[in-house]
């Protein structure tokens, strides 16, 4: 299937009389590694759970794999896999019974689920605990274990919800690289993140949203050249960081910035420059709208 | 890793509801503490009322016989309250999220609990009858009667047990669950099943004799032990019926209201 496997367009969401969702829009290229950006409480985990058919929408509408999730509820759930923000897998249960029980419901034979089962045990590096219940794993386990019972039968879109909040260094790195091996199999990942790197590292389209509303979409690149082409950092003997200015990256530019920056502070600072990261842009984005709703 | 699988593919629903039974049960054999509690405390009260209250309450020793009913519904009380705390956790987890985004029944998740607690509740009540039996319990019933006694337990546990499923539902977490559910634990004393209702002060009588405990009470001691019925049988098997219906509806609002939220 080539085009957009997720539609969405206009889509509203109010609880009581806080807006959550604002009038998102947005389209998601089949195969494609997407992620949505925001701080907490932007509305990320409410659009998930409207994608995902957990929450009806207020207005707008969004079709997966080309059906309504309003009207065509049942085809939809065919078409995703939801690993939510805190692991959804069974604490009674051991790995191997959570993996069992999901294949079942996904419709393979007892036959079929315990191949499949053993497969996702050993992919997933669980093998060793497969007969441990689920409540006596560490924080990466359980990830590994909620994606891989994601994977019993590969849907086309594979929504995660924040999957690397809580992980360590070494649980987040070896998540991305599942991430990488879906996309190389024509999985559509859409995933939450409140970690710019994670996003920059990941994603193939950013969306930025805060307050319910989209601030910017675009690859790390496109986004990162939105804050301009050079960042200048200023020093002090003791390696603080005093000032973050932003350039054009045109000599013209850093020299006139410099100027003026050596005018109101110690001439003795010393001066690094650098390309902007993913947490300049978010900070851009989000400051802009936040002197928005001020004003 | 291979892809498997393709988009077409579900559970039937079948194979859905002998899943989540299977996975009840499991929680259930488990969960031993709640198990052996839920058998142990409704023999302890039984021995509690056969010898410490029974002598007084009634001199001639064949208490036993009148209170055998009422503790079999007690424990029955007991054992199900347990599904409402079950309901409840499975409510706050995040794996109620991807059953709901799964193509399958999901309510089936609670009919599961229900199951399983029938059938906790049946060995329960078995092992009450059993240590009954040998504290001098001696019941009257033929084959046929069992059988409708044994019916009538298994409506009441069915009931009983889905009005703790929707009380599970609506509760915020376990704990609360537990809480509005011990309020339900305390019916059978207000009803025939320790002590007649004639016994009692008049104003507490009327409440006594048209709760639904009471009628359900009268059918099964007339079955086992021979006691006038009357009309309790139909006010028993209707009470169950409506509040079996009431408790349902109100699950499956409940379910499907509580969707995306935890």
């Amino acid at each position: 299937m080539r085009g957009n496997v997720i539609e969405v367009k206009g889509l509203r969401k109010k609880f009581g009389h806080q807006i959550v969702l604002d009038g998102i829009d947005l389209a998601v290229p089949t195969g494609t590694v997407y992620a949505l950006l925001g701080p907490n409480g932007a509305g990320k985990t409410t659009l998930i759970n409207i994608m995902s058919t957990l929450v009806a929408p207020d207005e707008g509408s969004v079709k997966i794999a080309g059906y309504d999730i309003v009207t065509d509820k049942n085809m939809v759930k065919r078409s995703i896999s939801l690993t939510g923000q805190f692991a959804a897998v069974d604490e009674m249960l051991t790995g191997e019974e959570n993996l069992r029980m999901i294949c079942r419901l996904s419709g393979l034979t007892v036959a079929e689920s315990n191949v499949r089962t053993v497969e996702l045990l050993q992919h997933f590096d669980l093998t060793a605990a497969a007969r441990k219940s689920v409540k006596t794993y560490s924080g990466g386990m359980r990830r590994r274990l909620d994606i891989a019972i994601s994977l019993v039968i590969s849907r086309p879109v594979l929504f995660l919800d924040e999957p690397t909040t809580g992980l360590d260094t070494i649980s987040r790195r070896a998540l991305w690289k599942i991430i990488d091996q879906l996309k190389e199999r024509g999985i559509t990942v859409f995933l939450t993140t409140q970690y710019l790197e994670e996003a920059d590292q990941l994603a193939d389209i950013i969306t930025v949203i805060d307050e319910g509303r989209v601030v910017a979409t675009g690859t790390a690149k496109e986004l990162k050249s939105r804050v301009g082409g050079e960042v200048i950092e200023l020093f002090n003997d003791k390696d603080d960081l005093i000032r973050t200015v932003s350039t054009t990256g045109s000599i013209h530019d850093i020299r006139q910035k410099l100027n003026e920056l050596a005018s109101i502070v110690s001439p003795e600072l010393r001066v690094n420059i650098r390309k902007p990261s993913m947490d300049d842009v978010f900070l851009a984005l989000t400051a802009k709208e936040m002197e928005r709703s001020l004003s | 890793m291979k892809i498997h699988g393709s988009i077409s593919k579900t559970a039937s629903f079948r194979t859905t509801n002998a899943v989540f039974i299977g996975r009840s049960i499991r929680l259930s054999l488990r969960n031993a503490e709640a198990l052996i509690m839920a058998i142990m405390l409704p023999v302890m009260l039984m021995l509690l009322f056969t010898y410490v209250f029974g002598g007084s309450i009634d001199p001639s020793g064949n208490y036993v016989n009148y209170v055998v009913p009422g503790i079999i519904l007690l424990c029955a009380g007991f054992g199900s309250s347990s599904t409402g705390v079950d309901v409840a956790h499975d409510m706050t987890n995040g794996i109620i999220d991807r059953f709901r985004t799964m193509p399958i029944q999901s309510l089936s998740v609670v009919t599961g609990h229900v199951v399983a607690s029938l059938a906790r509740n049946l060995l329960a009540t078995a092992v009450v009858i059993g240590v009954a039996l040998l504290v001098g319990f001696r019941p009257s019933a033929n084959a046929l009667e069992w059988l409708a006694a044994i019916g009538v337990i298994s409506l009441f546990i069915l009931t009983i047990t889905w009005l703790f499923a929707a009380i599970g539902l609506v509760a915020g977490s376990p704990s609360a669950a537990s809480g509005y559910g011990f309020i339900l634990l305390f019916l059978p004393y207000l009803s025939s099943a320790f002590v007649p209702t004639s016994s009692m002060p008049s104003w507490l009588q009327g409440v006594a004799e048209h709760q639904p405990i009471t009628p359900v009470i009268e059918t099964i001691r007339g079955l086992l032990t021979g006691t006038p019925i009357h009309d309790s049988a139909w006010w028993a098997v209707g009470w169950c019926a409506l509040i079996l219906l009431l408790a349902i509806l109100w699950s499956i609002v409940s379910f499907n209201r509580k969707a995306g939220r935890r």
